[in-house]
């Protein structure tokens, strides 16, 4: 590993200044870029640490929304009461992410922030568009089994490998960011990015900003929603395909519905369209499958991973089901 | 190649110190850096210069309390809790595995809680109680997990043991050994290549069914 420099931000605002200058990175629970680091594809001049400024809060209001700070580790806000009770489904994805190991470090703002895990990205030697812009994508031609059905482009077929992000893009969350000019709130979904012609960029912060954040509007979807990961094993690895699906429900007609899709894109994929046609529908085995195959509208797949096309709607139907109480 | 200080690699594993095959794994590096890398490095090497060097780069103050015992030491900002562990402290019951969160050998409690240490700035664990693998006996008396891992054959090669026990005991603590499902999915962050698993899990439902403390 580079040697670097290392220091604490006490204050927000110290840490903003910091992260000012090139080179510099923002250290919390480091799981993904001391990795990173390890392996040479990042090698920042300082680390930030932040793990002391008081953003490990989760709370809720009256009108039920919930607040969770930027490092509330993934382990507390998986096990958390009011996580718990108030939306399920993000605990579900919490646990279906890495290790306990890795959650005891891993925080909610570095867990947004890590890196794909194509292996093109991971391999100095080999190239890639998002770590050196302009080298190409080994993935394209080359093996790609775990990459993106939707929203690729011919720079990158990475996938965002999250699966927290997944139920947060499913459940409205927003991300609430703070620079030099100050405090703003970015939607979930427009946090990160497809790749296009700039796949050295996953999300949609502005250079000098720090999460400090997110919220989760209230909903009436804890009763019926589940995390579905689908995986080469059962455990503690990442997906192939995942879906975060959540239901309102009421006398057996879908009242609302929110969808997302992880494994598939290059950032979480929700499928508003998909959403749409289940409002007004019986929950049922039935409008799930007209529903997945909305969802895979505009699905394209490359050489080793064509067996997406099918796993992806199924895995929703699975999820949905689940969620309805139906299995 | 008479002052091996120069030359000093991370060490794999906890056989003694001067044993023939790592005194062969140094040369054979030094050989193929060599083989490698430009004429100035060899230079350098041949000066021995090396340590110089890194000492040139800022060090910082740690404190650390290891099993109960309180450190001051000096590190680079880019040395890990797991090579601290094992290169200043000499405590090598701490396995490097993969080096990359990916295989739990390196598994250790900060302030109880269980974490990779491969993937942990020691600089980042200052003022914070470690526990290793070295720090769960009382004396001679064995941790309860310790005495189920060698009654159930929790083990072979042994190299991922000493993660495995650390995982165990935390898997326990945390609430999370209430079914062998359950124990298979909290200690899916500790990979045995030997394939001890049935009797992984089999060790730890018998120290949650006794319910001794853990």
């Amino acid at each position: 590993m580079k040697a670097f420099q290392y220091t604490r931000a006490t204050t927000q605002q110290s840490a903003i200044d910091a992260i000012a200058k090139p080179g510099t990175k923002i250290i919390a629970g480091g799981t993904n870029l001391i990795d990173l680091m390890k392996r040479g594809v990042i090698a920042p001049d300082k680390l930030v640490d932040i793990n002391q400024l008081p953003l490990n809060y989760i709370t809720t209001n009256k009108l039920g929304h919930l607040h969770i700070g930027a490092l509330a580790l993934n382990s507390v806000v998986s096990e958390s009461k009011l996580v718990l009770e108030l939306q399920p489904l993000l605990s579900m994805a919490l646990k279906a992410g890495a290790s306990p190991q890795l959650r005891n470090m891993a925080t909610v703002g570095g867990n947004m922030m890590q890196r794909t895990r194509c292996a093109y990205f991971y391999d100095t030697t080999m190239p890639c568009n998002k770590r050196e812009p302009g080298s190409g994508c080994g993935a394209i031609g080359g093996y790609n089994r775990m990459h993106a059905i939707f929203g690729a482009s011919d720079k990158c077929i990475a996938v965002h490998p999250s699966d927290m992000c997944v139920a947060l893009a499913a459940l409205d969350a927003a991300v609430t960011v703070t620079g030099r000019k100050g405090t703003r709130v970015i939607p979930f979904t427009e946090f990160h990015r497809l790749p296009g012609e700039h796949p050295e960029m996953d999300n949609t912060l502005a250079p000098g900003e720090l999460i400090t954040g997110i919220g989760i509007p209230h909903n009436n979807f804890a009763k019926n929603s589940y995390y579905l990961k689908i995986r080469d094993r059962q455990s503690y690895a990442f997906a192939l395909t995942s879906v975060a699906a959540a239901l309102e429900i009421s006398n057996g007609t879908i009242k609302q519905a929110r969808l997302a899709m992880g494994g598939v894109a290059h950032k979480p994929w929700r499928l508003f369209d998909a959403e749409k046609a289940l409002v007004g529908k019986p929950a049922t085995e039935e409008s799930f499958k007209q529903a997945a195959e909305i969802a895979m509208q505009g699905a394209k797949a490359y050489e080793y991973n064509k067996f997406k096309l099918k796993l992806a709607p199924a895995t929703l139907v699975e999820a949905l089901k689940h969620a309805a109480g139906l299995v | 190649m008479e002052d091996e200080k120069d030359y000093a690699l991370p060490s794999f594993d906890a056989e003694a110190k001067d044993n023939s095959r790592r005194n062969f794994l140094k040369q054979s590096t030094l050989l193929t850096a060599i083989a490698l890398t430009p004429g100035t490095a060899i230079k350098a090497a041949d000066m021995r210069v090396d340590e110089k060097i890194a000492e040139a780069f800022e060090k910082m103050p740690v404190k650390l309390e290891v099993n109960g015992v309180a450190h001051n030491l000096s590190v680079e900002p880019r040395a890990t809790l797991l090579d601290i562990l094992r290169e200043q402290l000499d405590l090598t019951g701490t396995k490097k595995g993969c080096d990359h969160g990916q295989c739990g050998a390196c598994t250790v409690h900060i302030n109880g809680h269980r974490v990779n240490s491969c993937l942990t700035l020691g600089v980042m664990a200052s003022g914070k109680k470690i526990t290793t693998i070295e720090g769960l006996a009382k004396g001679d008396e064995l941790h309860p997990m310790q005495e189920a891992f060698l009654k159930y054959d929790g083990f072979q090669c042994g190299y991922c043991t000493p993660g495995q026990i650390m995982s165990a005991v935390a898997c326990i603590r945390e609430g999370h050994a209430n079914s062998e499902m359950e124990i298979r999915e909290y200690m899916s962050g500790n990979i045995c290549r030997c394939g001890a698993y049935p009797n992984i899990v089999n060790a730890i439902q018998e120290v949650k069914e006794g319910g001794q403390a853990v």
